[in-house]
């Protein structure tokens, strides 16, 4: 039986662009220029070689987002994800980690998985907590933050190099896992692979089409509120020096005026 | 006075630090009753109550070090039942955030991760969080159920305040899903005998320019002059010259040091977010160009290998 692999992928603004707030307080998604999260790109890549090693499998993407967020999923494609799934609902504006969790828990579930894969965390709203919620919403195990994972007669097992220890775990499939930017690096997506992705099916979904009710996600329904949001200060400019020789010394007096030393 | 949940976060009964920064928040929103789980927990009531927690509730099982996460969340969710707190606080941790995370579903609340500060509004407790590299500071709040929160470590200076804290059994039943995850081995990182990256009042952290990890030596012999970490950008890690448990930056740790020497570093984005929010930040580059300098208080534009040695002598002959 095939194996069906799940890998749920955002579309974030650059984090080297300039990015801001809108007038209601979510991200301000105009100015800056979107792309698949680099770190949603491990999760591609760990799919692929997942479905290598496996008789028999199928990867479908999955994204939450804007119109725009069609070109993160062309990209997985690109780079040999199978299908595309792209939720995408006006009503969807503003959602929070909670709400976004349950469209994807609802997506997932008509799509039909085994294993589910995602980013250990996202580039612009960086909470790395969506997998743990996926898994509990789903109702099945979590292996997550893995820096290794491989799949084997229905088991997931990987590697978690954690604060203080390095854990090695295990669960039976189903499962939601999520990998590191240890796992190792993406592919790149060969010419063919971008002409191949073309012609792959990707299907729209809105929020009827996985019952789910408008005040149950989007700005309204979300479940924290931003009050306010400030810019950081610049930093005041500081003293550079030119090491003419005395460079290391003329920093240890800096640390000692500062009462560091 | 209302309650408020605190999880704590220990090795063996060995409270860690950002817990009792956390127990010293809480008390700005009501009365600290703190969580310890697994072996040890009894042992953690006497930091916790010194540290203001009116009572301690405890449980011990095998399943809390056998299994993933999951366990837990279940005992957080008994303890949120017995305690019908005003809120539950985490450490920022990666199984801090988890368990909140899941905690929150259950109960049917909204969750904030990576406070920064935290303090008591008209409408509950209001959050900072440094967004967007930390760019921005926004305060938020949670709108439905119980606020669950997850603090970044650094975020208060720990506060004695001694309560009661008595230790007290915490009653907890496992849910099906308890054992879906299992730790099949775990083997605890070795200790460097140098200070916590994120609980560090100093950081010396290494980057592309240190060149190798036979150099890695220079950074740590500045840092121990200073009794400081160590740090690493993620192309000193990816290179393979130090630990990734090393590293500063989106994906690496968060820190917010007193001081951050920066040595090698170019200072992108990715590694900014992780260190953005320090006191004082000084920098030895030798590309004059490098963005880092716009961060920095005291910048040496020069190479590493004669400033970095250099300072470390200077330090050493001022400590004297
Ligand atoms: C999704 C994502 C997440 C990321 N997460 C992180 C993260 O957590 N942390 C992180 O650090 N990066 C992260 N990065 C990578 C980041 O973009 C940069 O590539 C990285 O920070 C560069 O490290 P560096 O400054 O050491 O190297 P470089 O950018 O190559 O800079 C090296 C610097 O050393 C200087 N130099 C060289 N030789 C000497 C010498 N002898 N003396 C003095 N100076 C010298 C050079 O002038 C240069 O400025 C991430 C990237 C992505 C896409
Ligand atoms: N809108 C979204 N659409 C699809 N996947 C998402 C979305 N948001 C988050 N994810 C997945 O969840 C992971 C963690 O996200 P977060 O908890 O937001 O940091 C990401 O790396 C993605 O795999």
């Amino acid at each position: 039986m095939s194996l069906r692999i799940v890998v749920c992928v955002k579309y974030v603004p650059d984090a080297t662009g300039d990015r801001h707030f809108a007038e209601d307080l979510t991200l301000d998604r105009d100015d800056v220029d979107g792309l698949l999260s680099e770190l949603d790109e491990y999760a591609v890549e760990q799919a692929l070689q997942i479905a290598d090693e496996a008789d028999d499998a199928e990867i479908t993407v999955l994204t939450v987002g804007p119109e725009d967020a069609k070109d993160a999923l062309r990209k997985a494609l690109s780079m040999g994800a199978d299908k595309a799934v792209h939720v995408e609902d006006d009503d969807l504006h503003g959602t929070d980690a909670l709400g976004t969790s349950l469209v994807l828990a609802r997506a997932v579930e008509k799509t039909g998985y085994d294993l589910v894969i995602c980013g250990m965390a996202s580039t612009d709203g960086t909470m790395g907590v969506l997998p743990a919620i996926l898994a509990e919403r789903l109702g099945v195990p979590q292996v997550t933050l893995l820096s290794e994972v491989s799949v084997e007669d229905g088991t997931v097992k990987g590697r978690r190099d954690g604060d203080t220890a390095t854990e090695h775990l295990e669960a039976a499939l189903p499962a939601v896992v999520s990998v590191t930017d240890q796992s190792g690096e993406a592919r790149y997506p060969s010419f063919k692979g971008i002409m191949a992705a073309k012609k792959k099916p990707v299907t729209s979904w809105d929020l009827s089409d996985l019952d789910i009710e408008a005040e149950e996600v989007g700005l309204e329904g979300a479940w924290t509120k931003v009050d306010g949001a400030e810019e950081r200060p610049a930093r005041t400019a500081g003293t550079i020096v030119k090491d003419e020789g005395e460079g290391g010394k003329q920093l240890a007096a800096f640390l000692a005026e500062r009462k560091f030393v | 006075m209302a309650e408020v949940l605190v999880y704590v976060d220990h090795v063996d009964g060995a409270v860690r630090k950002p817990t009792l920064e956390l127990l010293t928040l809480a008390r700005r929103i009501g009365e600290p009753v703190a969580v310890a789980l697994g072996a040890g927990a009894a042992d953690t009531a006497a930091t916790a109550a010194e540290y203001g927690a009116v009572r301690v509730l405890t449980a011990d099982a095998p399943e809390f070090a056998d299994y993933l996460v999951v366990p837990k969340v279940d005992a957080l969710q008994a303890a949120y039942q017995a305690v019908n707190p005003a809120a539950v606080l985490f450490p920022s941790s990666a199984e801090g955030k988890e368990i909140a995370a899941r905690l929150a579903v259950r109960i049917g609340s909204g969750i904030i991760t990576d406070a920064v500060d935290l303090e008591q509004g008209d409408e509950g407790p209001v959050a900072t969080q440094s967004v967007f590299a930390a760019a921005y500071t926004t305060k938020s709040r949670i709108t439905k159920g119980t606020p669950v929160i997850t603090v970044k470590p650094n975020s208060a200076a720990p506060e004695a305040a001694p309560a009661a804290g008595a230790a007290e059994a915490l009653e907890v039943s496992f849910s099906e899903q308890a054992t879906g995850t299992k730790v099949v081995s775990r083997a605890a990182r070795e200790s460097t005998g140098r200070p916590d990256l994120t609980e560090a009042a100093i950081v010396v952290s290494g980057g592309r320019g240190v060149g190798g990890a036979e150099n890695f030596p220079v950074v740590e012999a500045l840092a121990d002059s200073l009794g400081a970490a160590v740090g690493a950008s993620r192309a000193a890690v990816d290179a393979g010259w130090y630990p990734h448990t090393n590293q500063v930056g989106q994906t690496g740790k968060t820190v917010s040091p007193q001081l951050y020497i920066a040595a090698g570093i170019s200072g992108a984005i990715q590694h900014r977010a992780g260190m953005q929010t320090s006191k004082t930040i000084v920098a030895v580059n030798k590309d004059a160009e490098a963005p880092i300098f716009d961060l920095v208080d005291y910048g040496v534009v020069g190479d590493l290998f004669e400033v970095v040695p250099q300072l470390t002598e200077e330090v050493k002959t001022r400590k004297g």
